[in-house]
C-alpha cells in the first residue's frame, strides 16, 4: 500500500477501523477531537457502532458495556476527559475486559491548555482509577509509530484482558506525515467465554467488578497482578539509537524522545558519544534494559515534558549506580533540540555526580531559563 | 394421607427467569415484587436467552444473583450508559437496567437523560422508595418535603435541600422518549398495572420502538422505620400525591401496541 499524507488523530482512527473496532464511544475535547469526528463518518457507514456520549463518564462506561460483550472497542480524550474516565477505567480494570483508550495529553492541571505535553504520565501508568491494577501504555513518537500501535494495542488489550493506552499528546495527534496504514481486516468477533451476549443455550455470565468477600478481591487482585507480571516480561518495548559506544545515554518517550533524537544527532556531528534509548512501551517499563545501559554509561539525560514523571522510573532502574540528570519543560511548553542539546554538551563537559533528585537540581537551573 | 403438593394446588412457583437464591432483600421490601414482575415479563415473552440485565450501585447491585439472565454490574448511576453500549453492540438482545433513585436520580441523571433523549433501544425499571437504601436510608432526590432521613434528620427543608424530582414527568418532555409511566407496588392491583407496564416496555424494546422506563413507587421499610404493612400505607398516602400514578408518555407508535 502506498504510502499517504494523514494527520495523527485521523490516521489513529482509521487504523483503530481497518483492525477490525467495532464500537466507539467519545465526547469531544481538544486537541483529540478529529478522533471523535473521523469515526463519526466512518463507523456508520461501515455499520459500526458510534455514539457521541453526553460527557467522558458516559462515554467510558459505554465502553464497559461494549466490551462486556466481546467486541473490539475503544475510547479517546484528552487529559481533563480522561481524568473523568477514571471511574470506567478502574472498574473496567477490575472486570478484566480489554479495551483501547487513546490518550491524547495536555498542559496541565485543571484546564491547562491545549498545548502538547506528558504530564499524564504517572496518571496513567501508575493506573489512574482507584484499586491495583495496571493499564498497558505505549508511547509513539511519530505518527506512523501511533498507526502501528494501534493493532498492537488491541491485541494485547485482548490477550491479558486490560486496558492498553495508546498514550501521545498533541503534536503527534495533529501533524500530518507520510504513513502506511494496515489493510482493511474483516471484523470478526472473538468468542470468550465470559462475554455477555445472551445465555441462549449456556450458563449465564456475569460481569462485575464487586467482590464484597475480601478473601475474593484479593484473589482477583493477586490474578491481575500474576497477569501483570507476565506482561511486564514479554511486552517490553523500546527504540536505541546510537547506543553502541554512548557515554551518555538521553531517555525519553514519544514526542521527548523524538525531539532528543534531533539533538542527540547534533550532538554526534559534534563527536559527542550520546546515544537515545527511547521506551515505547512505559507500563510495563523496561527497567531492565534501563539498568543496563546505565551501567556502562558516565551518565543518564532524562528528558520530559512534564517535571520529571517518568525519571522516578529511571531512578528505580539505575538506583543510585549511575548519575542522573534531568531536563523538562512543563504546562505545555515543547523543548527546542537546541535546549536539548546544550543539555548534552553541558553533561558531556561536566563530571556528573549522583544526586538525591535530579528533578531538584533542574529546578534551580530553571530559574534562569524561564527569566 | 394424600400430599398437598400437586400440580393443581400450585399457586407459587419460581419463574424461570430466576435462579434459585433466597433474596437478600428487607423483609417488606419491594424490591423483591419488582424482580419478580420482571422475571415473569421475560419468562411469558420468551426473552431469557437474549436478555442482558445491567444492575446498578445501591440495594440492587446484586439483582444478578437472582435473574437466569447475562448480566453485568454498573458503577454508580451510569447502568443507561453500560445498557447503550451493549445494545449498540448486540442490537438483537434485549437489553435493561435496573436501578433506584439514588442511583437515577441522583449521580446517574446524565446517563438517563441521554439514554431517553437519544431514544435508547433500552428499558428501564426505576424503583422510588425517596430515600437511599443500602448506604442505609440518606436524603434522595426523591426524598419528599418534610421527610426525615439519616441525612435530613429534621425532615428535608426545601430552603436547603431544594425539592424532589419527579423523573417521569421530566423525562416524558423529551422528544426521544418512548414509553414513560409511573406504577406503584403498594396493592395487588396496583402490582398487576405495575406487571403489564413492564411488559410493555419490553415490548417497546422487542419491537425496536424506542426508550422505555417504568418508574416504581416502592417501600423501604428498614430505612423509614416502619412495618411493610405501615410502609405500604405509608407510600399510598405520601408518595403518590406527590408522585401521581399515571402515562407520562406514550409515543405514537406505541399507542398502538396491544398486550
Amino acid at each position: 500500500m502506498a504510502r499517504e499524507l494523514w494527520e495523527g488523530n485521523q490516521a489513529i482512527a482509521e487504523a483503530a477501523i481497518r483492525v477490525g473496532l467495532e464500537a466507539y464511544f467519545g465526547y469531544p475535547i481538544t486537541p483529540q477531537n478529529e478522533i471523535l469526528e473521523w469515526l463519526s463518518r466512518r463507523m456508520p457507514e461501515l455499520g459500526r457502532a458510534f455514539v457521541q456520549a453526553e460527557a467522558e463518564l458516559g462515554a467510558i462506561n459505554m465502553v464497559y458495556g461494549a466490551a462486556c460483550t466481546g467486541a473490539r472497542v475503544m475510547t479517546s480524550s484528552s487529559s481533563p476527559g480522561i481524568s473523568l474516565m477514571m471511574e470506567g477505567l478502574s472498574y473496567i480494570a477490575g472486570t478484566e475486559i480489554p479495551m483501547v483508550l487513546v490518550n491524547v495529553m495536555r498542559g496541565g492541571p485543571g484546564l491547562g491548555n491545549i498545548a502538547p505535553s506528558q504530564g499524564d504520565y504517572n496518571q496513567i501508568c501508575k493506573g489512574g482509577g482507584h484499586g491495583d491494577y495496571h493499564p498497558i501504555v505505549l508511547a509513539p513518537a511519530s505518527v506512523q509509530e501511533a498507526v502501528d500501535l494501534m493493532p498492537l494495542a488491541f491485541d494485547l488489550a485482548e490477550k491479558y484482558l486490560t486496558i492498553a493506552c495508546v498514550l501521545l499528546d498533541g503534536s503527534i495527534g495533529q501533524m500530518m506525515e507520510p504513513i502506511q496504514l494496515p489493510e482493511m481486516r474483516e471484523v470478526k468477533r472473538k468468542e470468550y467465554p465470559w462475554a455477555t451476549s445472551g445465555a441462549n443455550g449456556r450458563e449465564r455470565h456475569i460481569l462485575t467488578s464487586i467482590y464484597l468477600e475480601p478473601l475474593e478481591e484479593e484473589k482477583t487482585n493477586l490474578r491481575l497482578l500474576k497477569r501483570w507480571e507476565e506482561v511486564q516480561a514479554k511486552e517490553l518495548r523500546y527504540k536505541e539509537y546510537f547506543l553502541e559506544d554512548a557515554e551518555i545515554v538521553v531517555i525519553g518517550f514519544g514526542t521527548a524522545g523524538r525531539i532528543a533524537l534531533s539533538a542527540v544527532r547534533a550532538a554526534r556531528a559534534q563527536g559527542i558519544k550520546v546515544g537515545l534509548f527511547r521506551p515505547v512501551s512505559v507500563a510495563p517499563y523496561p527497567y531492565g534494559r534501563v539498568a543496563e545501559l546505565a551501567s556502562r554509561a558516565k551518565a543518564l539525560l532524562v528528558v520530559e515534558m512534564n517535571s520529571g514523571q517518568m525519571l522516578e522510573d529511571v531512578r528505580l532502574a539505575v538506583n543510585g549506580r549511575t548519575p542522573i540528570e534531568f531536563y523538562g519543560r512543563l504546562g505545555g511548553v515543547v523543548p527546542f533540540p537546541d535546549e536539548i542539546l546544550s543539555e548534552i554538551q553541558r553533561v558531556a563537559k561536566d563530571t556528573p555526580k549522583v544526586v538525591d533528585d535530579p528533578a531538584a537540581v533542574w529546578l534551580k537551573r530553571m530559574d534562569s531559563v524561564t527569566k | 394421607m394424600a400430599t398437598l403438593i400437586t400440580p393443581e394446588n400450585l399457586v407459587y412457583e419460581r419463574p424461570e427467569a430466576f435462579t434459585d437464591t433466597p433474596t437478600h432483600y428487607c423483609p417488606g421490601c419491594t424490591h423483591g415484587v419488582a424482580h419478580r414482575l420482571i422475571a415473569e415479563v421475560l419468562e411469558e415473552m420468551g426473552l431469557i436467552g437474549r436478555t442482558i440485565g445491567v444492575a446498578p450501585v445501591g440495594c440492587a447491585v446484586f439483582a444478578y444473583n437472582y435473574f437466569a439472565t447475562d448480566f453485568v454490574e454498573a458503577p454508580h448511576g451510569r447502568a443507561p450508559a453500560m445498557a447503550t453500549g451493549i445494545k449498540r453492540v448486540l442490537p438483537n438482545n434485549i437489553v435493561f437496567t435496573y436501578q433506584g433513585d439514588g442511583d437515577l436520580a441522583s449521580i446517574g441523571m446524565g446517563e438517563i437523560v441521554h439514554a431517553a433523549a437519544r431514544g435508547e433501544n433500552i428499558s428501564v425499571i426505576f424503583i422510588n422508595n425517596a430515600n437511599f437504601g443500602m448506604t442505609g436510608g440518606q436524603m434522595a432526590p426523591t426524598t419528599l418535603p418534610g421527610m426525615k432521613t439519616t441525612s435530613s434528620p429534621n425532615g428535608r427543608d426545601v430552603e436547603l435541600q431544594g425539592y424532589p424530582i419527579r423523573v417521569s414527568e421530566m423525562l416524558a418532555t423529551l422528544d426521544g422518549a418512548g414509553y414513560i409511566v409511573r406504577r406503584s407496588l403498594h396493592d395487588p392491583k396496583n402490582i398487576r398495572m405495575a406487571k403489564k407496564a413492564i411488559r410493555m416496555a419490553f415490548e417497546v424494546q422487542n419491537r425496536g420502538l424506542g426508550f422505555s422506563l417504568v418508574e416504581l413507587l416502592s417501600t423501604c421499610p428498614s430505612n423509614w422505620d416502619m412495618t411493610p404493612v405501615e410502609s405500604l400505607k405509608w407510600l399510598e398516602e405520601h408518595m403518590i400525591p406527590y408522585y401521581p400514578l399515571g402515562d407520562y408518555k406514550v409515543a405514537p407508535a406505541i399507542a398502538s401496541v396491544k398486550i
